[in-house]
C-alpha cells in the first residue's frame, strides 16, 4: 500500500504497465517491485529448483527472487531484477519459471519431492542403461530447469561502448561518495561519480535521517546541484561499476532511462585513482521456511517506505540481531503501520515500546502458501504465533567489498562488526570509504568520503581542501552474530538457487570442506546474484559444520561482473557488418553495378565473376572469363595485394635477408618473384618485388598476409638487423592496380600509354614509371594468369575511372572484366601457388622451390629449412592432378590413396589444396601434396572425400598443366 | 591491461600484439648448430615471475617493444624500444 | 584520349550533423610520408624547415606552417599534409591517395570519439596540435586536434565507409 507524503516522484504522474497480462498502475519513478507492492502484489516468482512461491526480498540489485522477463521479441530481456527495472508506459513484464501460472505452478511437485532433490542429487541419480540420459533424463531436466528464457530473435544492435578517463572515479553516490565528489570537484580534479540507482543519495534516500540539519534527501539535492554545476565533474546515474581491472581500469554498465535510444552503454574507465563508496548489503538469518513472499530484509522494507512510499503489507514483524534494525519498527509505526512484534535474538535489549518486543527470541517457522500469514516464535521454552503479512529480517550488514577483491585478493574478517571488510591495497589506486569499508554511521561515512578523496588526490599531486563535515548521526553498530536458527525443516541460504542449510551441511558431511567445493557442490552463490545475500551465512554454516572459524574457512574468489552485463553491451556495434571493418577497392561500385557478386577476401570485397545475360550458373561465367583471358584480354582489380615501398642504401641487403633469393642484384626497371620463409623454414609468403631505382624497391605480398608481412619486416628491421639503413611503408592504399592479361593485353595497354611499349622496351618482368591515360602511374609486366600480361597502377583517386576505361577498352577488343573465380582457374592451370598451398606447414622444398634459396647468403629460415626432416622422399611434395575420366570431379581437402588401398588415415598419402575446372583443357584440375610426389609422375591414385562422398581416380602430373614452356608470357 | 609505449604514452592492450619471449631478438649465427637453432625457434622458459617479452605496437606507432613484466602479479615493470 | 576522373575517398558519403557536432570529409591535399634514414633525423628536419617551413615533429606532436602540417605518424615517421617534398636523407612516399580524411568538430568533440577510440582525448591531455596513432574501432587511425574543437581523423582509404558509419553512430550515441 502507498503512504501519503512519500514516493518516487510526482504522484500525479501515473504509469501503467502489465504484469502477467494484468494492468498495474504505478507512479513515475517506481520500480516494478515497488509498483507491485503498492498494488498489494507479493507473489512475484517461483524458485529455481523447488518452484516455491517467492516474493521480493531486497530493494536493490542484490535481489535474488523477483526476477522477471521484460519486453517481447527482439527486445525481450530475461532475469531482470524487479527491484531495478523502472516502470514505463506499456511496459510488458512477465514472471518466470512457472507453468501454467504464477499462482498455480505444476512444477511445485518438486517441492514435495524435496528430500530427493538436495544438493548434488544429480551426481547420485539419473543412472541406468546407456541412452537413458540422452533420451529421457536430459530433455526432462532441460525443460524443467532454468529461470527466464530468450525469445530466440536476433537482438537489435543499439547498445554502445565508450572509453573515459578521469583523475578520481567515485563509485557510489551515497553520503561517502557525495562528500568525496564534492571534495575532489571543488579541487578542480576531473571527477566521475557513478551510481547504480536512478536517483543519487544511497541510504540517505532509504532512511529517515538528517544531514547538516536538512532532511537527508534535501541535503542530497543540494550536493547534487553543486556537483552538476561543476564542469569538471561528470555524474552518471543508472551506472554500475562492474569490475576492477589492471592499470586503473574499471568496467561500468550504464542503463538508459526507459525508452532511451541507447539502452545500455558499457564503459571502460581509466582512473588515476578511485574511491569505492558502494555501501553495504544486508543479510538475513536462516530459519525454517524463511522464503515466503512477504519475508524481506529490514533495510529493504525501509527503502520501500522512504524512497518509494510503499509498505509491503498491513502489519510488519521484525526479526533481528542488531540495534540498527529497530529503526524499521519506529519508521513504519510513524507511517501508521501496525507492528506485530519485534523479535530480537539478544537478551538484555530494551523492551519498552508501543509494540510487543521479544528479547532472546527466534523465529522457528512460518506459514502461508502464496504469502506470509503467520510466524512461529520461540522465546526460551515458550512458543507463540504472530500473525503478520510482512517479516522484516536483519542479520547484519555486509560491506560491498567485491571490487576490492577482483584482482585475486580476499576480504578480511572483522570480528567487531561480524563482517568482511576490504583488504588494503589489493587494487592499486583504489581506496574505500563509508559502509563499504565497514564504517556504518552516517557521520563517519561523510568524513571517510571527504578524507578518502583528499588522500587519493594528494597521491597524484592535486591539493584538495577538506570540507566541513555536516552534522549527522553517529550511532555505534551493535550486533550479536546469529547466522541460523537450529531446528527441523529447510532453512534457506541462497534463495535464487534454492540452497538450504541442510545442503551446506551435506557438503561438509560428504567431505567437501573447502568453501570452493561447497560452492560448486551445492551451487550456493552461483546464481545471478552471485550469493550477495547468502555467501557469508553459508560460509558461517560451513565453518560451524567443519569445526573452523569464519576467517579460516574464508571466501570464494570474487570475479567481475558485479551485476550481470549483457553480451550485447560488451559487443555493442559489432553485430553483422559492424564486426570488422570493410575494405572496398576503387572498382567496387562499378563491379557491383555490373552485377558481380562480391566475395570476402579477408576484410576486402572482391568480385567473384561478372555475369552476362543468359548465364545460368557461376561456372558458365567463370569458364567464359577464363577463356576470354586466354584468347583476347581480361581486366581484374588486384589492388588488394599488399604493396610495400622500401628505400635506403641497404634496401637491397634487407630484401636479401627476408627473401630466400637475391634482390640486391636485381636491375633497375626489373621485377623478380620472391619467396619468404619463417624462421622455422616454412614458407610465410610469396610475391614480386620491383626495383624502381638504385635504392628504391616496391614489394608485393598476398592479400591475406599483408599485415603479417609488415609486422615481420618491422621485426627484422628494428630487432634483428637495426644496423641496416632502410625505411619502408605500406603503399597498398596509395595505388589502384589492375591486371590486364591476355594475347591482346599489350594492344590494350598501348592505347592508354603516352609512350607505347614493345617487347624490347618492356620485356617480360620489366617495370617502370609511365604516363597512362594522362596521369603518372606505374607499369609492371608480370603475370599470375600465365598469359602475356601487365599490371597498371595509378594513384587511387583515378582507380574507379581507370577501371571503367580499361573494361571499355577490353570490351572493344572482345574481352572484358574477370573476377576471382576465373583468376583462380587461370593460376591453377599454371601451377601458381596461393596460401592454399603455402598454408603454413609447407616448405620451399615441398613446393619445388628449394633452388630459390640462394646458397651464398643467409636469410630468415635458411638454417632451419635445411633440417633433414624438411627434405627428401618422405615429404609431401606439390603435384598437379588430372582426372582419369574427363568428367571426374575434384574437391579441395580430399585425400589421396593408392588405387587399391583402403581410404583410411593409415593409408593416406597426400591431399588436394586447390581445385577447379579448366576450360582450356576441358576437365578438372587440382594442385595437392603427395608423399614423394615429384618421383611419381603418371601414377594413378584414388582421391576420396569422405565428407562430401566423392571418389575420383586421378593421375599425378606436373603442376603446370597449361603452356608448360611459358611461351605465352614472352614476346 | 595497459602498456606505456615510450613514444605514444600509456595505451590500452588492444593496440598491441604479443609475439613471444625477448630471446627472439638473439638470432643465432647460421652455423651455430642444431641445438642452438632448436632452442631459438622452439624452446622457451615459462617463468612464474619476471619475464621479458616482445610486443608490437601494431595499432599505434609500429614500434617493437621489450616489456618486462611479472606473470604472477601482472605488474608491468618496464617498456622499452626494442631497437635500442 | 579520355581524361581520368578523380574520386575522393569519401565520395558519396555526405556530411553528418548530430547533437551539435559536424562530420565531413576534409578537402583533399597532397600528402607524403617522410621517414629519415639512419642518422639523418636532424638533417631531414632542417631540410623540411627549408622546404615546408616546418621541422620534423616530436612524437605525439605536430608542426605547422600555415596550411602545411607535419603530423607525427609513428616511429620516426611524419605525415606531411599540403605537399610532397623532395628531401635528401629521407625515404619519402606519396600518400596523397592513401588516406580518407575526416574532420569532426563541435563542443566536447572528444565525447564522440570516446565511443570508438581508446585514447585519452580530453583537451587538457590532448590539446591543439596533439596527435596520436591509435585505433578507431578496429581500424588503424591518426587523430589530430587541429583546432580547439576539431579533431582530424585519418584512416586507410579503403575503410572510408566503415569509418564514416562508425563516426556517425558514435555521434548519435554520444548525443543521447
Amino acid at each position: 500500500m502507498r503512504i501519503a507524503g512519500k514516493g518516487p516522484g510526482d504522484p500525479a504522474r501515473k504509469v501503467r504497465f502489465t504484469f502477467d497480462g494484468r494492468v498495474v498502475e504505478g507512479i513515475e519513478g517506481d520500480t516494478v517491485a515497488s509498483a507491485l507492492l503498492a498494488n498489494g502484489v507479493r507473489l512475484m516468482g517461483r524458485s529455481f529448483k523447488y518452484h516455491r512461491p517467492r516474493g521480493v526480498v531486497t530493494a536493490g540489485s542484490d535481489e535474488p527472487n523477483a526476477l522477471v522477463t521484460v519486453g517481447r521479441g527482439a527486445a525481450q530481456v530475461p532475469n531482470v531484477r524487479a527491484t531495478v527495472q523502472e516502470i514505463s508506459e506499456g511496459l510488458e513484464v512477465r514472471s518466470q519459471n512457472r507453468w501454467p501460472s504464477l499462482a498455480w505452478d505444476a512444477m511445485e511437485v518438486n517441492d514435495v519431492a524435496w528430500p530427493f532433490l538436495s544438493a548434488g542429487f544429480y551426481y547420485k541419480t539419473f543412472m541406468g542403461r546407456p541412452g537413458l540420459w540422452e533420451k529421457l533424463f536430459e530433455p526432462l531436466i532441460r525443460r524443467a530447469a532454468g529461470l527466464g528464457a530468450l525469445s530466440g530473435e536476433a537482438a537489435r544492435d543499439d547498445s554502445s561502448r565508450a572509453f573515459a578517463f578521469c583523475d578520481l572515479l567515485v563509485i557510489g553516490a551515497g553520503p561517502a561518495g557525495l562528500m568525496a565528489a564534492l571534495t575532489a570537484g571543488r579541487a578542480g580534479a576531473d571527477v566521475m561519480l557513478l551510481d547504480e540507482q536512478v536517483r543519487p543519495g544511497g541510504r540517505l534516500l532509504d532512511e529517515d535521517c538528517a544531514v547538516g540539519g536538512l532532511p537527508g534527501a534535501d541535503w542530497v539535492a543540494q550536493a547534487v546541484a553543486e556537483l552538476d554545476a561543476l564542469p569538471n565533474v561528470r555524474r552518471m546515474a543508472r551506472t554500475t561499476v562492474t569490475g576492477a581491472y589492471d592499470g586503473g581500469t574499471y568496467g561500468a554498465l550504464q542503463r538508459g532511462a526507459p525508452g532511451a535510444r541507447v539502452p545500455e552503454t558499457f564503459w571502460r574507465i581509466v582512473a588515476r585513482r578511485a574511491l569505492l563508496s558502494a555501501g553495504a548489503l544486508e543479510r538475513s538469518i536462516a530459519f525454517r521456511d524463511n522464503d515466503r513472499p512477504g519475508i524481506m530484509v529490514a533495510g529493504a522494507v525501509r527503502s520501500f517506505l522512504h524512497r518509494y512510499g510503499v509498505v509491503p503489507g498491513r502489519s510488519v514483524a521484525l526479526f533481528c540481531n542488531n540495534d540498527d534494525a529497530h529503526r524499521t519498527a519506529r519508521d513504519l509505526a510513524a507511517a501508521g503501520v501496525r507492528i506485530a512484534a519485534v523479535i530480537d535474538t539478544r537478551l538484555g535489549i530494551a523492551t519498552d515500546a508501543d509494540w510487543p518486543v521479544l528479547a532472546g527470541a527466534e523465529v522457528i517457522g512460518t506459514s502461508g502458501r502464496l504469502g506470509l500469514e503467520e510466524v512461529t516464535v520461540r522465546q526460551g521454552d515458550r512458543i507463540r504465533h504472530v500473525r503478520t503479512d510482512v517479516l522484516a529480517v536483519s542479520g547484519g550488514w555486509n560491506p560491498a567489498v567485491h571490487l576490492t577483491c577482483h584482482m585475486n585478493a580476499r576480504p578480511v574478517w572483522d570480528e567487531s562488526i561480524a563482517a568482511f571488510v576490504p583488504p588494503k591495497g589489493a587494487v592499486p589506486g583504489l581506496s574505500v570509504a563509508g559502509a563499504a569499508a565497514g564504517v556504518f554511521s552516517t557521520r563517519d561515512a561523510l568524513t571517510g568520503g571527504a578524507e578518502g578523496a583528499a588522500a587519493a588526490l594528494g597521491e597524484i599531486g592535486i591539493d584538495a581542501a577538506l570540507p566541513e563535515i555536516p552534522e549527522a548521526e553517529d550511532a555505534p553498530y551493535v550486533i550479536a552474530p546469529h547466522w541460523l536458527v537450529p531446528g527441523k525443516g529447510r532453512a534457506w541460504l541462497d534463495l535464487q538457487n534454492d540452497v538450504t542449510v541442510k545442503d551446506v551441511r551435506l557438503a561438509a558431511q560428504e567431505n567437501l570442506r573447502s568453501v570452493e567445493h561447497m560452492k560448486r557442490y551445492t551451487t550456493q552463490g552461483m546464481a545471478t546474484d552471485q550469493g550477495k545475500g547468502s555467501n557469508v551465512n553459508a560460509l558461517a554454516v560451513l565453518a560451524d559444520a567443519t569445526g573452523r572459524g569464519i576467517p579460516e574457512t574464508g571466501t570464494t574468489t570474487f570475479r567481475p561482473p558485479y551485476t550481470p552485463v549483457s553480451i550485447a553491451a560488451m559487443g555493442a556495434g559489432a553485430q553483422g557488418a559492424g564486426f570488422a571493418p570493410q575494405r572496398f577497392t576503387t572498382s567496387d561500385a562499378q563491379s557491383r553495378r555490373m552485377g558481380a557478386p562480391m566475395v570476402e577476401a579477408g576484410l576486402w570485397y572482391r568480385p567473384s565473376y561478372f555475369p552476362k545475360a543468359g548465364e545460368a550458373t557461376w561456372r558458365e561465367a567463370c569458364d567464359r572469363e577464363a577463356t576470354m583471358v586466354r584468347t583476347t584480354v581480361g581486366v581484374c582489380d588486384v589492388s588488394t595485394l599488399g604493396k610495400i615501398d622500401l628505400q635506403g642504401p641497404d634496401a637491397g641487403a634487407f630484401l636479401d635477408f627476408v627473401y630466400t633469393n637475391t634482390f640486391s642484384t636485381l636491375k633497375e626497371g626489373r621485377v623478380r618473384y620472391g619467396l619468404m620463409l619463417r624462421e622455422d623454414g616454412h614458407v610465410m609468403d610469396d610475391g614480386t618485388t620491383a626495383r624502381l631505382g638504385p635504392r628504391h624497391f616496391v614489394m608485393t605480398t598476398t592479400t591475406a598476409a599483408a599485415g603479417a608481412v609488415m609486422k615481420h619486416l618491422d621485426f627484422v628491421q628494428q630487432v634483428l638487423r637495426p644496423e641496416l639503413d632502410v625505411r619502408f611503408c605500406s603503399v597498398t592504399e596509395q595505388w589502384a592496380q589492375f591486371a590486364v592479361a591476355g594475347p591482346r593485353s599489350r594492344q590494350l595497354v598501348n592505347r592508354l600509354l603516352e609512350t607505347p611499349v614493345d617487347n624490347d622496351s618492356f620485356p617480360y618482368m620489366a617495370c617502370g614509371a609511365v604516363t597512362v591515360a594522362g596521369v603518372a602511374g606505374r607499369l609492371f609486366r608480370i603475370s599470375f594468369s600465365g598469359e602475356h600480361a601487365y599490371e597498371v597502377a595509378v594513384p587511387a583517386r583515378y582507380g574507379e575511372s581507370l577501371f571503367r576505361l580499361l573494361v571499355a577498352e577490353a570490351e572493344a577488343l572482345e574481352g572484358g572484366a574477370y573476377g576471382m573465380e576465373a583468376l583462380n582457374v587461370l593460376r591453377l592451370e599454371k601451377g601458381h601457388i596461393t596460401h592454399a598451398e603455402i598454408h603454413g606447414r609447407t616448405t620451399a622444398f615441398d613446393i619445388g622451390m628449394d633452388r630459390m634459396i640462394a646458397p651464398a647468403k643467409d636469410c630468415i629460415g635458411k638454417t632451419m629449412a635445411a633440417r633433414p626432416g624438411l627434405l627428401g622422399e618422405a615429404r609431401e611434395q606439390m603435384v598437379g592432378l588430372r582426372p582419369v575420366r574427363r568428367d571426374g570431379r575434384f574437391t579441395a581437402g580430399a585425400f589421396l590413396f593408392a588405387e587399391d588401398a583402403p581410404a583410411d588415415s593409415d593409408h593416406q598419402q597426400g591431399y588436394l589444396t586447390s581445385v577447379g575446372h579448366s576450360p582450356a583443357l576441358g576437365h578438372a584440375l587440382a594442385l595437392g601434396f603427395l608423399r614423394n610426389g615429384r618421383a611419381r609422375m603418371g601414377e594413378r591414385l584414388r582421391m576420396v572425400d569422405h565428407l562430401r562422398g566423392v571418389e575420383t581416380l586421378c593421375v599425378v602430373s606436373d603442376p603446370v598443366a597449361f603452356d608448360p614452356e611459358g611461351g605465352r608470357l614472352r614476346g | 591491461m595497459r602498456l606505456r609505449c615510450p613514444l605514444c604514452g600509456e595505451r590500452d592492450i588492444r593496440e598491441f600484439s604479443y609475439t613471444g619471449a625477448a630471446v627472439l631478438a638473439h638470432r643465432p649465427a647460421p652455423d651455430s648448430g642444431e641445438a642452438a637453432w632448436d632452442d631459438y625457434v622452439h624452446l622457451r622458459e615459462n617463468p612464474a615471475g619476471e619475464t621479458r617479452d616482445l610486443w608490437y605496437h601494431v595499432s599505434g606507432c609500429g614500434a617493437w617493444l621489450v616489456v618486462t613484466r611479472d606473470t604472477v602479479s601482472h605488474a608491468v615493470h618496464t617498456v622499452e624500444l626494442a631497437a635500442q | 584520349m579520355a581524361r581520368l576522373q578523380e574520386t575522393t575517398p569519401a565520395a558519396g558519403l555526405g556530411a553528418v550533423e548530430i547533437g551539435g557536432w559536424r562530420l565531413a570529409e576534409a578537402a583533399p591535399v597532397p600528402m607524403a610520408l617522410v621517414m629519415p634514414l639512419k642518422g639523418q633525423g636532424a638533417a631531414v628536419s632542417e631540410a623540411m624547415e627549408q622546404a615546408l617551413g616546418t621541422g620534423f615533429p616530436q612524437p605525439g606532436r605536430t608542426a605547422r606552417n600555415g596550411e602545411t602540417w607535419a603530423i607525427w605518424a609513428g616511429r620516426e615517421q611524419a605525415l606531411v599534409l599540403g605537399a610532397v617534398p623532395a628531401l635528401d636523407g629521407a625515404a619519402v612516399t606519396d600518400q596523397s591517395d592513401a588516406w580518407a580524411m575526416f574532420d569532426l568538430s563541435g563542443p566536447n568533440v572528444d565525447r564522440v570519439l570516446a565511443r570508438i577510440c581508446p585514447v585519452d582525448l580530453r583537451p587538457r591531455v590532448f590539446p591543439e596540435g596533439a596527435t596520436a596513432r591509435t585505433l578507431l574501432g578496429h581500424m588503424s587511425a591518426s587523430i589530430t586536434r587541429i583546432a580547439p574543437e576539431t579533431l582530424r581523423i585519418l584512416v586507410f582509404r579503403s575503410m572510408a565507409r566503415t569509418a564514416h558509419h562508425e563516426l556517425a553512430r558514435a555521434m548519435e550515441q554520444a548525443a543521447f
